[in-house]
């Protein structure tokens, strides 16, 4: 699977990825910074069925929900030897308590036992968070602990 | 009345006019520019209210807004993607020139306007509206689509075009001789090769000089540069708005996007001026007699842009409906041929019902270029049966 990259001159780029199906998906990206989401017609793979502008924080949000199961499945499957031990994700939404505070702030570790071990974000992954990692709305927190803990941190995610 | 209150009253009244056209057509999804010229048309010598004593300074505001609109056409695309759709699609430009210009230029010929008037004309049928095309393939959510960079692309070939165009055109209405002729083109080929040589180089050192952190500063450093070098051009006799265009091509980067940021209303305020200004010029009784030859161009020509898009987008592996999609979004002229016809009415050098005409044929395009665009779409529906989807790459 190839990423293509066509620059629309006076415009921007589009990225996008021909899915197996033969339908493209991608994003335009203006000049401005502003992007856009993009998926190809069935019957057309000329044309585009939707075309969505996308906030920055939306656009985050996505990518992380995007990436993140994957990086979930490699996780349980490294833990697949440790009984009782899962692996979760939980999107910090903009209402949570925790936007913009920093991942010591939850005390996550201290109360119920789970610990975040990667946060993904806007497409990316950021590995080993330390506590004075600052935390933005869309992201999404890959957590390793006990099914009760796992269920006592979303909770706290969501609630505080 | 003194006169400087009188051009106070007539300026004022002419902007809220403006305004308040501007804001009809942005409700109906048009561009404003055919709305301009028909508020000139009505304000013109045998218009409904005839302009008195706008003289010098409408003369140096129009002239400002055909800088500001060149200069920000320069500004929207960087060195490299000139370059690079110079590389890779130069036959589709050829194509676009040769289909485009010739109905123009033949009709001036059967009019017997002369050289100059075919010169004029051509352009005028040539060069479609790369602001209309650009908000309406982004209103219609077309930028995803396969054939749009084909579409940009045929675009940014038209405006590079101008660039060797406008000074070939300035020297046809000035009646050079040939070799004066040859000298002025040989200048401004020059002039775009070194440009563009040197944006690529050094497209950065050349933005930092001229970019600020303070925007009036930054405003008042471009505006200068642009008239500086516009002025420049102009005695180099390659036309002051190449000049603008040049300069526009050789900021980049961010600087160039603040760049464009800050004048845009600067560039709407003058440029609209200018239309009004062109509409002023035409007298509306002289449409009338015009109005069928308009029609008939329009026609021809829209269906030329639409052979144009559909054979680039082909050449690019698209299938019919994005290639109907692709020639109708190119039918949309505007601004620049007003550009040109402008340049030829003041030169003098053509006739007098060339005005009406460009402008007739321009509102008329203007409108059903972005209508086609639309409506374009069912026509291509039958064709998609029988189209596989292409396999996928693993």
């Amino acid at each position: 699977m190839d990423m293509e990259e066509t620059p629309l001159p006076g415009i921007g780029v589009r990225r996008e990825i021909t899915l197996a199906n033969g339908r493209r998906v991608g994003v335009v990206v203006m000049r401005d910074g502003q992007i856009e989401l993009i998926v190809s017609e069935a019957d057309d793979p000329d044309a585009c069925a939707a075309s969505l502008p996308l906030t920055p924080l939306e656009a985050a949000a996505l990518g992380g929900m995007l990436g993140a199961p994957q990086l979930v499945a490699q996780l349980t499957d490294q833990h697949s030897e440790l009984p009782g031990i899962n692996t979760q994700q939980f999107v910090l939404s903009a209402d949570s308590p925790y936007a913009d505070q920093t991942l010591g702030d939850t005390r996550m570790r201290t109360r119920t036992g789970a610990s975040v071990v990667a946060v993904s974000r806007a497409g990316g992954v950021i590995p080993s968070p330390g506590p004075d990692f600052e935390l933005q709305a869309g992201d999404v927190l890959v957590a390793v602990g006990t099914t009760a803990g796992l269920e006592a941190a979303a909770r706290i995610i969501s609630e505080g | 009345m003194h006169h400087t209150t009188l051009i106070l009253i007539e300026l004022g009244a002419i902007f809220l006019g403006l305004g308040l056209l501007g804001r009809l057509a942005a409700r109906v999804g048009m561009s404003p520019v055919p709305l301009y010229l028909l508020g000139g048309l009505a304000l013109g010598a045998g218009g409904f209210v005839p302009l008195v004593g706008l003289g010098e300074f409408g003369h140096i505001a129009s002239e400002i807004g055909v800088v500001l609109l060149l200069l920000m056409l320069g500004l929207e695309y960087t060195a490299r993607e000139l370059v690079t759709g110079l590389k890779g699609s130069w036959q589709a430009g050829v194509v676009d020139l040769v289909l485009n210009f010739t109905p123009g230029a033949a009709l001036a010929l059967i009019l017997g306007w002369g050289a100059p008037g075919a010169l004029v004309l051509g352009g005028v049928t040539y060069i479609s509206s790369s602001g209309i095309v650009a908000k309406v393939l982004t209103d219609l959510g077309r930028l995803g689509n396969r054939e749009t960079p084909v579409v940009l692309t045929i675009l940014v070939l038209e405006d590079l075009a101008m660039a060797v165009y406008l000074p070939i055109l300035t020297a046809g209405l000035a009646g050079l001789s040939l070799w004066g002729g040859l000298r002025t083109v040989a200048v401004a080929l020059l002039a775009v090769t070194a440009v563009l040589l040197m944006a690529l180089r050094f497209g950065p050192q050349i933005s930092r000089l001229v970019h600020s952190p303070d925007r009036e500063n930054f405003l008042l450093k471009l505006i200068g540069a642009a008239l500086l070098v516009a002025g420049l051009a102009s005695t180099l006799q390659v036309s002051a708005a190449v000049g603008a265009f040049l300069l526009g091509i050789a900021i980049s980067g961010s600087t160039a996007h603040s760049a464009a940021k800050l004048l845009e209303p600067l560039r709407d305020l003058f440029a609209a001026l200018f239309f009004v200004l062109f509409g002023l010029s035409t007298d509306p009784h002289s449409i009338p007699p015009v109005l069928g030859l308009a029609v008939g161009l329009a026609l021809v020509t829209s269906a030329t842009k639409v052979a144009t898009g559909a054979w680039a987008a082909r050449h690019a592996g698209i299938g019919v409906p994005g290639r109907l999609r692709a020639g109708a979004a190119l039918i949309a002229r505007g601004e620049f041929s007003i550009v040109i016809a402008g340049l030829a009415i003041a030169s003098g050098a053509v006739h007098g019902q060339l005005a009406a005409l460009a402008t007739a044929y321009v509102m008329l395009l203007a409108v059903l270029g972005p209508v086609a665009t639309r409506f374009v779409e069912p026509l291509g529906r039958p064709f998609l049966r029988g189209r596989k989807v292409p396999p996928a790459r693993k």
